[in-house]
């Protein structure tokens, strides 16, 4: 039986919660609520007259044909740099595991991509597959390739991919690999005194083990590629040639910033916020019950 | 939204900082690089000929940049009394009544002395309102031109730079024979290829006088005479005779490279062509379609004016209005002019060019003034005035990538462009009512 201890009623938890939730209002629910007021109106950019419009704005997005192409190219985006930054990481994780010798050199070097600001990483790129001076694409003439991302649009979507792509390598590698290490040395071994070979092991006992790690990964890379990987396109394409980079997130800025279409802008971001809710949503309420922990 | 409230933050945090000795006039402004060391020059040299007035200039990233930043201080009542705005955004900041204070109406109140006839017809027009009345100072303006590269063509055997565009073809099908990898390439190309390529010929680039008259306008760029033209750059650049090299001024590196041996776009690369080229370059006239016309009309400019923005005391307005006669001044202009590539805004300050020498020492620099002083612009070489031009900019370099890559022909991409840019134009009419 434990002891009942009772506290009085105190102010301390109250005022121990207060800076987060002022930071949690003043930065998120306030802005947030005037994204979804604003995408109600049709507004001039300096806001002298505005017109409220109940859900117009919604429906002019919704009956664009550019709007929806927008979003089937973000979503191939999304996958292409989840399975490819995903897939990578798991085989560099998957080696550097089994690497005895000067392992923190390897785990150092392939962490650091991820301490690159996506703008500079962008530009990294650009620098090397600039069309007229490049020193990648100078490499791919030799082999009689002519590189120009500023006007074939496969080129260019192909290196946003892979640019948004490394940048996220090295923050998988990290999960993966603190997975890998947490596996129990027993059951490796085990299968390793049965016979079974490291791509069996890696198949049958890492890999399994491994997915809870590998479907929060899955969630927040394809948020990453949502969200986070507007510097990148906006410092090698800027959403060109031809729209054919231009992913959802990139089109918000576009239309609002450059635009001037508060409006729309401003439903999209609520487009944007509602995906992002249902991802949230599904990682708390799906994966993390349904995935088996060991 | 997040960028807004951050972009406001920073504007609040700047005004902070305002000291009260003179009064203080703030200029915000895209110059970056070396022009911003310019625009500063020009603000201490402002700041040092007299004590009741100083000016701040502020850099506040590109011409987008610059002009939503000041928009979210407008919001936000805090913004500057000078935005430099490019030409683009001239439509939104008119249609903005209570925002803009007209720089005509700020002279006249400050009873500041201002003689319109000193500038040079094609630069005002741009920013005149129909009833004559000047809106905005102009300040850095430019038109494109024809860049040339001299070696290549003695190597390739062109006589002289081309005057017409089968000429052009002529020149590129020598320099791409003499082993070139691409005859020309441009820039801006909505601005060069569909606005001044439309100017130089006299051909409308939408109803209602290129939207001078009335916001219900619609676009007429997609013409027979541009399909034509911009069809035949496209097949030519099956043969490399044209090469498509990006947005805006990406393609300079194709010039200064010595890759491609002309290239099309604004007057004000100037300086940065003298830097980066390393051989004998020179500046022509654009080239003419004689399949439209047998002679040019003019071109039209770029760049940007200073709009004055309401909301400030009617001290530091007066300080607005001295600032504004002492920009124009044939000695600033020229100084401007001479250091950037864009033109000297005033007819003084181009005559002091001449009489200083600087034509001669420096052959085709007076190449842009030639082009927007040809002839007495008309309806259709005016200037060019549509709402959401950023973004129907953006939608007609879309249309005109497409274009380039083949997967449009010229008329169905121009058409679209059109059609698209109409959307758009009824939507800023909707939102400006």
């Amino acid at each position: 039986m434990l002891k009942q201890v009772h506290f009085g009623p105190s102010y301390i938890p109250y005022l121990l919660v207060t800076p987060q939730i002022l930071i949690t209002l003043v930065f998120f629910i306030w802005p947030a609520g005037h994204a979804l007021y604003q995408s109600l109106l049709i507004e001039d950019a300096f806001g002298l007259s505005s017109e409220f419009v109940w859900f117009e704005n919604f429906e002019v997005l919704f009956a664009d044909e550019h709007y929806l192409g927008t979003f089937k190219r973000t979503i191939f985006f999304s996958v292409l740099v989840a399975s490819i930054s995903m897939g990578f990481s798991l085989i560099l994780a998957a080696m550097a595991d089994r690497v005895i010798k000067a392992a923190m050199v390897y785990r150092t070097l392939l962490i650091w991509p991820y301490a690159v600001a996506p703008v500079v990483a962008g530009a990294l790129w650009v620098f090397m597959f600039d069309p007229t001076l490049g020193i990648l694409t100078y490499g791919l003439s030799m082999f009689g390739y002519d590189w120009n991302h500023k006007l074939n649009g496969n080129e260019a979507m192909a290196l946003v991919i892979i640019a948004a792509a490394w940048k996220q390598v090295a923050y998988n590698f990290l999960f993966f690999l603190a997975a890998m290490q947490s596996i129990p040395k027993s059951l490796i071994e085990a299968a390793a005194i049965d016979g079974a070979g490291p791509v069996r092991r890696f198949a049958t006992i890492v890999f399994p083990l491994i997915s809870p790690t590998t479907f929060f990964l899955l969630v927040v890379n394809i948020v990453y590629a949502f969200f986070d990987t507007f510097g990148i396109v906006h410092t090698i394409t800027q959403g060109g040639p031809a729209k054919a980079t231009e992913i959802l997130v990139y089109k918000v800025y576009n239309d609002g910033f450059v635009g001037l279409d508060l409006g729309g802008s401003a439903a999209q971001s609520v487009v944007l916020m509602a995906i992002v809710i249902a991802l949230t949503v599904i990682q708390f309420r799906y994966i993390e019950k349904t995935v088996e922990y060991s | 939204m997040k960028l807004l409230n951050t972009i406001l933050a920073v504007a609040l945090s700047g005004f902070a900082a305002s000291t009260m000795a003179a009064t203080e006039v703030q200029w915000w402004h895209a110059m970056g690089g070396v022009n911003g060391e310019r625009v500063n020059k020009i603000a201490d040299d402002f700041n040092a000929s007299q004590a009741d007035y100083k000016i701040v200039p502020s850099y506040k990233g590109n011409y987008t940049e610059t002009m939503t930043a000041a928009i979210a201080a407008f919001r936000a009542k805090e913004q500057p009394h000078i935005v430099q705005v490019f030409e683009v955004g001239t439509a939104t900041m008119m249609a903005a009544k209570g925002a803009v204070y007209p720089v005509e109406q700020v002279m006249k109140d400050a009873g500041e002395p201002f003689d319109k006839s000193i500038f040079l017809p094609a630069v005002i027009s741009y920013y005149q309102t129909s009833e004559g009345e000047l809106l905005s100072m102009p300040f850095n303006s430019s038109t494109p031109v024809l860049w040339y590269n001299n070696d290549a063509f003695k190597k390739a055997g062109v006589e002289s730079p081309p005057k017409t565009w089968d000429d052009m073809k002529d020149a590129s099908e020598k320099l791409v024979a003499a082993g070139y990898k691409c005859g020309f390439s441009f820039g801006w190309q909505s601005w060069v290829m569909i606005e001044n390529y439309s100017s130089w010929h006299d051909l409308a680039v939408g109803t209602k006088e290129n939207g001078f008259t009335g916001t219900d306008t619609n676009f007429t760029f997609n013409n027979d005479h541009v399909k034509a033209r911009i069809g035949s750059i496209a097949d030519w650049s099956k043969d490399n005779l044209f090469k498509y090299g990006g947005r805006r001024g990406d393609s300079l590196s194709m010039y200064t490279t010595g890759e491609c041996g002309m290239w099309m776009n604004s007057s004000a690369y100037y300086g940065s062509v003298k830097k980066q080229a390393e051989f004998d370059f020179g500046q022509t006239m654009l080239p003419v379609d004689t399949d439209v016309r047998a002679e040019a009309q003019n071109s039209i400019i770029g760049g940007a004016t200073l709009w004055v923005l309401r909301g400030g005391e009617d001290s530091e307005y007066k300080g607005v209005a001295k600032f504004m006669t002492y920009l124009s001044s044939p000695e600033v202009q020229a100084w401007w002019h001479q250091e950037t590539g864009y033109v000297p805004i005033t007819t003084p300050a181009y005559e002091l060019s001449k009489t200083q020498g600087f034509y001669d020492a420096n052959p085709g620099t007076d190449t842009a003034i030639k082009q927007l002083s040809l002839n007495t612009p008309t309806a259709n070489s005016r200037g060019i005035r549509f709402g959401n031009f950023v973004q129907i900019r953006d939608v007609i370099n879309e249309e005109m990538e497409a274009i380039w890559n083949g997967s449009k022909t010229a008329a169905q991409g121009l058409d679209d462009a059109a059609e698209r840019g109409d959307t758009l134009l009824r939507k800023f009419d909707r939102a400006n009512k």
